[in-house]
């Protein structure tokens, strides 16, 4: 192919027994937008980690500009003008944003800030970036940041640029943004590869798809020729409807009553600014912002996990009397049947033990019970069988350490345990965080289930697209203060974008 | 733009491999003894010594003679007893490098029983309460680091391994002050009465069966009992703990008294029943070595047996190559560091293979 700047051939990586990817052959050409489609695990981030010389393949070639290479380091791919924008950035917190840009480049002379800025200015105004030179990492928001990242692969001279998910901690306002610049790069005849399983994100920036499903390549689409149905159902492999079912509250009944609620975290700052709200039984609440506005701090203090003023009044299902959280231990308002699910980045750290099977998994919501010294393993063991049964999680068996699982059954274990306790308050967030389109619906089905069983769901999202279709309400956190609660039946997408940002006390709010 | 090395594959690269089975795994384990044992071999060789006489001479300075054998359980048992002792700290991440003075602590405990209340209790209650004592002192001696870590979160390693030094220097001013033998030149603990001494079990003092009962408790506690648990859960993810109810500070310092108290009672067993006297030198450095058996048996207290008696063999072997052969017992504490190093080694080959340029050969061990 004439325009080809880089075509893979065969390609192929095994973890183990693992395959990673399977005989992948794929090409990327100059002046386009190739986005990268697949369910999790699909293979597509060790694809590109391949091209970026992060791993080596155990077979295949890779040719740039027509001749066959050999990536060996991140290095070698740069010298190739290959470069790639991880979902965790590279860059080191205590440098500026100029001396990042030269971190590890083999220059002779001096370091002159001056130049590198001049340098740096010079590729901003060609593409529409804003970034201060002389600003540290640690200063920055997470979009920032990921500026710092796209501009330090141009200055090194990058003509094919590789972002791994790079949306999934941007606003709708600053997608737009990013959007906008990598038009601009495409125009001036670079290749950009995004790796992504957003459907709506393929459909708006991009030129070409490849879709990978279980590390095999399985098909190309020029975008303007294709749909996003058909493009799900070969991804999942199976056809599969994307609606979600949003059944009318019946009779909703006070849960949970959150008054003049504030936090002040460890440096002094004040997270949570006079929060009130209040959450209903058969009911999805969901709560939207910008990441690290407080969602945390709010449903950690309400699990009694976070010291904070103010007062959470509990309405218990049975009617009987009023209860007061704060200021009861966490194991306390656990046994009132409020349960919160938080995943986080790394999907593990906080509801769930990769080294440990499913089954012991499972106990950590019930080994407590009972008055014997010893743990009981045969409840939690039928419960990690019905769990796997019920929710159709992939696994050789309830045996097997979580972390040998891929992200999407991990994930539902996590809710699958929560769900089993029978909770009245089901506080989840970033349940689908990282999750293929196929789990994703499986998760908000399942929160769907609990609503009309009468359960007060409060939902911590990041795609603005479900919260709007998913939610009953949502309330909007803006810099650790209530900005608005909506209706999601009325609300649209770009209210709730704006909310997010609109008091203006957001640390994050840089528009 | 390509440089030339560039157009090279690697000479070697390092590959991930499938899982293997146990049985392999513990092939390449029980291999790696083997190969650490050949190494040390060529090192006796290169002393000018015959590799098999010196191995011999090891087994027989150790095990044949009932002598060698009761003194080779006497490095045994307390070895053992503090490998059990760190061994829940150690399954909580919590890197408690300070059994050495938890145990001089428990043996400080006994020692003043043993000077100064010995002939006021019958026997079996002097010994079941100096037992008590030291499993206290011993556990409090743990609690302190334990304390700063969930009220601070101080450093274990350093606060454990500083707290050592505090309890020793503590036993020289009870040698030279207070608990001074008067009766002697050099300034020493009294040796203590016979009625303070434990009593012996086919030739070795009673420690022996506490400690092989403390097996099966720690084994039983890490494994069945929701303590244990709750000790993995932290140790895996102290987040994940907070967020199923459990209250870590308390976890934290619950488990470090109990691995202090049963350092406490290896150091009631080393003062009563090795030493009959309190010294500087009463923990030998126990504590220490008790990581290195902890660390190879992968916490499981039954390994530790055999590690332990592993070791305890090496240790008292030695000392009788050094009066057969005059190779100086240093030698020993060598090949057992290459033992230890070839051990940790083979975990990589457990889990890596080589994978050379064009024809791919596994290097397996």
């Amino acid at each position: 192919m004439e325009n080809a700047a880089i075509q893979l051939k065969n390609l192929t990586k095994k973890f183990g027994s693992v395959i990673a990817n399977d005989n992948v052959s794929l090409e990327i050409r100059r002046g386009e937008i190739l986005a990268l489609l697949g369910e999790n695990g699909s293979g597509k981030t060790t694809l590109m980690n391949m091209l970026s010389g992060i791993y080596y393949p155990d077979g295949g070639q890779i040719f740039v500009d027509g001749k066959e290479v050999i990536i060996g380091s991140p290095k070698e791919a740069f010298d190739l003008g290959i470069g790639m924008i991880h979902q965790h950035f590279k860059l080191v917190d205590v440098l500026t944003a100029a001396e990042n840009m030269v971190l590890g480049i083999k220059e002779n002379g001096r370091l002159n800030t001056k130049t590198i800025g001049d340098k740096m200015k010079k590729i901003c105004e060609q593409y529409g970036f804003n970034v201060d030179p002389d600003k540290k990492i640690y200063d920055m928001s997470v979009s920032e940041k990921q500026t710092v990242e796209i501009v330090k692969m141009l200055y090194r001279g990058a003509d094919v640029l590789i972002l791994d998910e790079p949306t999934a901690v941007l606003t709708p306002q600053e997608t737009t943004k990013l959007f906008a610049i990598l038009r601009n790069m495409k125009k001036d005849g670079k290749s950009v590869v995004i790796i992504t399983h957003k459907l709506n994100e393929v459909m708006e920036l991009s030129d070409r798809v490849s879709v990978l499903r279980k590390g095999v390549h399985v098909g190309d689409f020029n975008t303007s020729e294709t749909n996003p149905q058909e493009l799900t159902n070969l991804m999942v492999g199976h056809a599969v409807t994307l609606n979600i079912e949003r059944t009318k509250c019946e009779n909703p009944v006070k849960r949970l009553e959150i008054k003049n609620l504030c936090c002040v975290n460890d440096d002094g700052v004040k997270v949570l600014d006079d929060i009130n709200f209040e959450a209903y039984s058969g009911e999805v609440l969901g709560i939207a912002g910008i990441s690290g506005c407080g969602q945390k701090e709010l449903l950690e203090g309400i699990a009694g996990l976070q010291k904070v003023s103010g007062s959470i009044e509990f309405y218990p299902p049975d009617g009987s009397e009023k209860k007061e959280l704060n200021g009861k231990s966490p194991k306390e308002i656990i046994k009132c049947g409020i349960a919160l699910s938080f995943v986080p980045e790394d999907r593990l750290g906080m509801g769930l033990i990769g080294n440990m099977d499913l089954a012991d998994n499972m106990m950590l919501r019930s080994y407590n019970k009972g008055k014997s010294p010893f743990a009981d393993r045969k409840t939690p063991a039928k419960l990690a069988e019905k769990v796997v049964d019920e929710l159709e999680v992939v696994t050789p068996g309830i045996n097997v350490p979580v972390r040998n699982l891929s992200g999407g059954n991990v994930q539902k274990i996590l809710v699958g345990r929560e769900i089993a306790s029978d909770p009245s308050v089901l506080m989840s967030a970033y349940a689908v965080r990282g999750l293929d389109i196929n789990t994703s619906y499986t998760i908000y089905n399942l929160m769907n289930e609990q609503k009309n069983n009468g359960c007060a769901v409060i939902y911590v999202g990041e795609d603005l697209d479900v919260l709007v279709e998913l939610c009953d309400r949502i309330l909007v956190l803006c810099g650790g203060k209530v900005s608005g609660i909506v209706d999601g039946r009325t609300t649209t997408k770009e209210e709730v974008g704006l909310l997010m940002t609109s008091l203006g006390g957001g640390k994050e709010d840089n528009l | 733009m390509i440089s030339e090395n560039t157009k090279k594959e690697p000479l070697v690269r390092i590959a991930k491999r499938a899982e293997l089975s146990p049985k392999k795994a513990a092939l390449v384990r029980f291999s790696s003894i083997i190969v650490a044992l050949l190494i040390g071999g060529l090192l006796i060789l290169a002393l000018g010594y015959n590799p098999i006489s010196v191995y011999g001479g090891i087994i027989e300075g150790s095990l044949l003679t009932p002598t060698a054998l009761k003194a080779t359980a006497k490095i045994a048992v307390p070895l053992l007893g503090a490998a059990l002792a760190i061994a829940p700290a150690f399954r909580m991440k919590f890197w408690n490098c300070g059994a050495e003075g938890q145990i001089t602590v428990g043996a400080i405990a006994s020692t003043y029983f043993a000077l100064y209340h010995v002939g006021d209790l019958p026997a079996p209650v002097f010994f079941v309460v100096t037992f008590i004592v030291s499993a206290i002192f011993g556990g409090l001696w743990g609690l302190i680091p334990a304390f700063f870590k969930a009220r601070w979160g101080t450093n274990e390693t350093l606060f454990t391994l500083m707290l050592n030094y505090i309890a020793i220097g503590f036993v020289k001013y009870l040698r030279i002050g207070p608990w001074m033998d008067k009766g002697q030149m050099f300034p020493k603990v009294p040796m203590f009465d016979r009625a303070a001494r434990l009593p012996d079990v086919f030739g070795v003092h009673i420690g022996w069966i506490i400690v092989l009962l403390l097996v099966v408790f720690t084994y039983i506690y890490m494994t069945r009992t929701k303590h244990g648990y709750e000790i993995a859960v932290v140790g895996e993810s102290v987040s994940t703990a907070r967020y199923s109810g459990m209250n870590v500070a308390k976890i934290i310092m619950r488990t470090m008294f109990i691995s202090g108290a049963v350092a406490g009672i290896v150091g009631w067993m080393l003062a009563l029943g090795t030493n009959y006297t309190l010294s500087d030198t009463t923990a030998n450095g126990y504590g220490f070595t008790a990581i290195v058996v902890a660390w190879l048996a992968k916490l499981n207290p039954f390994v530790m047996v055999l590690i332990s008696a592993f070791l305890a063999v090496l240790q008292k072997g030695s000392n009788s190559i050094q009066t057969n052969f005059g190779i100086p017992a240093s030698a020993s504490e060598v090949l057992t560091g290459l033992i230890l190093l070839c051990m940790l080694g083979s975990e990589f080959f457990i889990n890596y293979r080589f994978v050379f340029r064009k024809k791919s050969v596994g290097g397996d061990d």
